[in-house]
């Protein structure tokens, strides 16, 4: 027992030694995987961001309830409480026919033949409830609900909202938001396994440098955790550094350059949400960077050490 | 100590054996010179003993292991046991003189004061103590070779096996490094040296084992070697 802890500090001693002694090479290994784990950062945020405003935009969606004038206040309480059962929804807005109309004159704010045949008719708006889903997906399934039969006879011909024109523009939109979820998804897994790749080979070349190292130690009898275990450290020592590296680069972009990042995204893409995003998780993110950075700096020493490590005896 | 039986090693079936039925018997404290041209096979010897290569036939034991028996994983154990010195040294060039041959210490598990008091004593053995802090590069053939020989020996092996540790040295420190591997086999450590020097052959009077295309030519006590 004491033997072997006596081993597992000279092989930490012995990697920590190793690290010093070739800094540059270590630097040059570390500087690629700052990059790296930079960008697996970026696009996690970035595709966050993202999402975020996906969101923003799916929030938007509603399908739109309209109310034939006959319809009671104790049937329209009565529709309203079985539509907020209804688990797919996220919220509901009833509008009588006073605020209907107010917010249909506030839309239409630059049409004054519009708003004055509204008042002349005597308010035709009906009463109208928004019923918003928690998801776009479900948009059919609260629309099948809306349609029963004892709750269609409350409304319009035309209601509920969700058929012919705005039915495809929220198909559209559904679709859409859908296949972008994918994407940034899909661009984060594609990154990452970028990254792992470019790590690896990287440490796979810092050990091929010092194959002889390896094979001359294995001739003196070494045992394989004996020649591995000082490489394993050394690689771990580059992941907890870069991995820390690349979260103060992240860090120092939020901090000086996120009024240029808002300017240049047009708009597009929430700057302040990624900069609340990343320090409200800054914590879990630092974690996983350094897991990942001492999970790909093992893993790719270890593998790139097993070749040099096999004793070159062929069976008989 | 060390036992041939009728071993037979083929790199390639086209080429013929590199060895062919060799049968070698070494007694503990021998000191044994095994000569022959390049590709001889001398080389080849060497790898087997310490299992760099494995015999296509016939059966090798040294110091009771049968390496018949032995696993892969057992392998760094053997080596443990055998102190061998090559022609190119083989010193980590990232480590001190001093580390070089504490590592050979280090991978057997020695204490840290166990390393401190030894390593010293053999740098003494092979007058290189002044040059502990020394890294590889930063000294001459002769040097390197006797650092080797010190690693080799910290351990104190019964068997000691040096590769043409000459090959690389001009006459003066060749000389330094057969003096030391002289000392070593007085204390009682059974030497196979390979080498290719007329001179230091027939000076050594030692028992000399003659290598010819892969059979052994001539094995006589106190013999002489010339050349061809």
């Amino acid at each position: 027992m004491k033997r072997r802890f006596i081993t597992f500090g000279r092989i930490v001693r012995t990697g920590m030694v190793n690290f010093v002694r070739g800094l540059w090479l270590a630097l040059a290994a570390m500087a690629i995987m700052v990059i790296t784990l930079t960008i697996i950062l970026f696009s996690v945020i970035a595709n966050a961001t993202f999402n975020h405003t996906v969101d923003q935009i799916a929030n938007q969606v509603d399908v739109s309830v309209f109310l034939e004038d006959s319809a009671s206040s104790a049937q329209v309480n009565g529709f309203i409480a079985a539509i907020k059962k209804q688990p797919d929804v996220r919220r509901v807005e009833y509008l009588d026919k006073q605020r209907a109309q107010e917010q249909f004159v506030a839309q239409n704010n630059g049409n004054q033949s519009l708003q004055s045949a509204i008042v002349e008719t005597g308010n035709p708006i009906p009463a109208t409830i928004h019923v918003y889903p928690k998801n776009l997906n479900q948009v059919s399934t609260i629309n099948q609900f809306l349609t029963q039969k004892q709750y269609k006879l409350l409304q319009t011909n035309d209601s509920p909202s969700y058929n012919g024109d705005r039915k495809k523009a929220i198909d559209n939109i559904t679709h859409a938001t859908n296949i972008l979820r994918r994407v940034g998804v899909l661009a984060v897994i594609v990154f990452t396994i970028i990254s792992v790749l470019i790590i690896f080979n990287t440490i796979q070349m810092a050990i091929f440098n010092r194959r002889d190292e390896l094979q001359i130690m294995r001739l003196l009898g070494a045992s394989t955790s004996y020649i591995r275990g000082p490489f394993v450290v050394e690689s771990v020592i580059y992941g907890v550094l870069s991995a820390v590296v690349s979260i103060l680069i992240i860090n120092g972009i939020f901090v000086t350059a996120s009024s240029s990042l808002q300017a240049t995204s047009f708009g597009l893409l929430d700057i302040s949400y990624s900069q609340s995003y990343f320090q409200n998780r800054y914590w879990l993110l630092l974690s996983v960077q350094l897991g990942l950075g001492i999970l790909i700096g093992a893993a790719s020493s270890v593998i790139a050490t097993r070749r040099y490590l096999k004793f070159k005896t062929p069976k008989k | 100590m060390i036992l041939l039986d009728r071993v037979t090693k083929t790199y390639n079936k086209n080429l013929g054996p590199a060895l062919d039925r060799i049968s070698l018997h070494v007694e503990p404290k021998e000191f044994v010179i095994v000569v022959g041209q390049s590709g001889a096979g001398k080389s080849t010897l060497l790898k087997l003993l310490t299992r760099e290569e494995r015999p296509t036939s016939g059966k090798i034991i040294v110091g009771g292991i049968d390496y018949d028996k032995l696993h892969d994983r057992d392998i760094p154990l053997l080596r443990r046991k055998i102190g061998t010195v090559f022609q190119d040294f083989k010193l980590l060039s990232n480590r001190t003189v001093f580390e070089n041959v504490a590592f050979a210490l280090e991978i057997v598990g020695a204490s840290s004061n166990e390393i401190r008091n030894t390593v010293p004593k053999v740098l003494d053995i092979v007058n290189l103590k002044d040059k502990a802090d020394r890294m590889p590069q930063e000294l001459s053939g002769g040097e390197r070779q006797r650092v080797a020989i010190a690693r080799a020996i910290v351990r104190q092996p019964k068997i000691l096996i040096a590769d043409e540790p000459t090959g690389n040295l001009d006459p003066k420190h060749a000389w330094d490094v057969i003096r030391v591997l002289e000392k070593i086999n007085r204390y009682g450590t059974t030497v196979l040296l390979t080498t290719h020097n007329q001179e230091i052959v027939n000076k050594l009077k030692r028992r000399v084992v003659t290598i010819q295309h892969g059979q052994i030519e001539s094995d006589r006590a106190n013999a002489q070697y010339n050349v061809k």
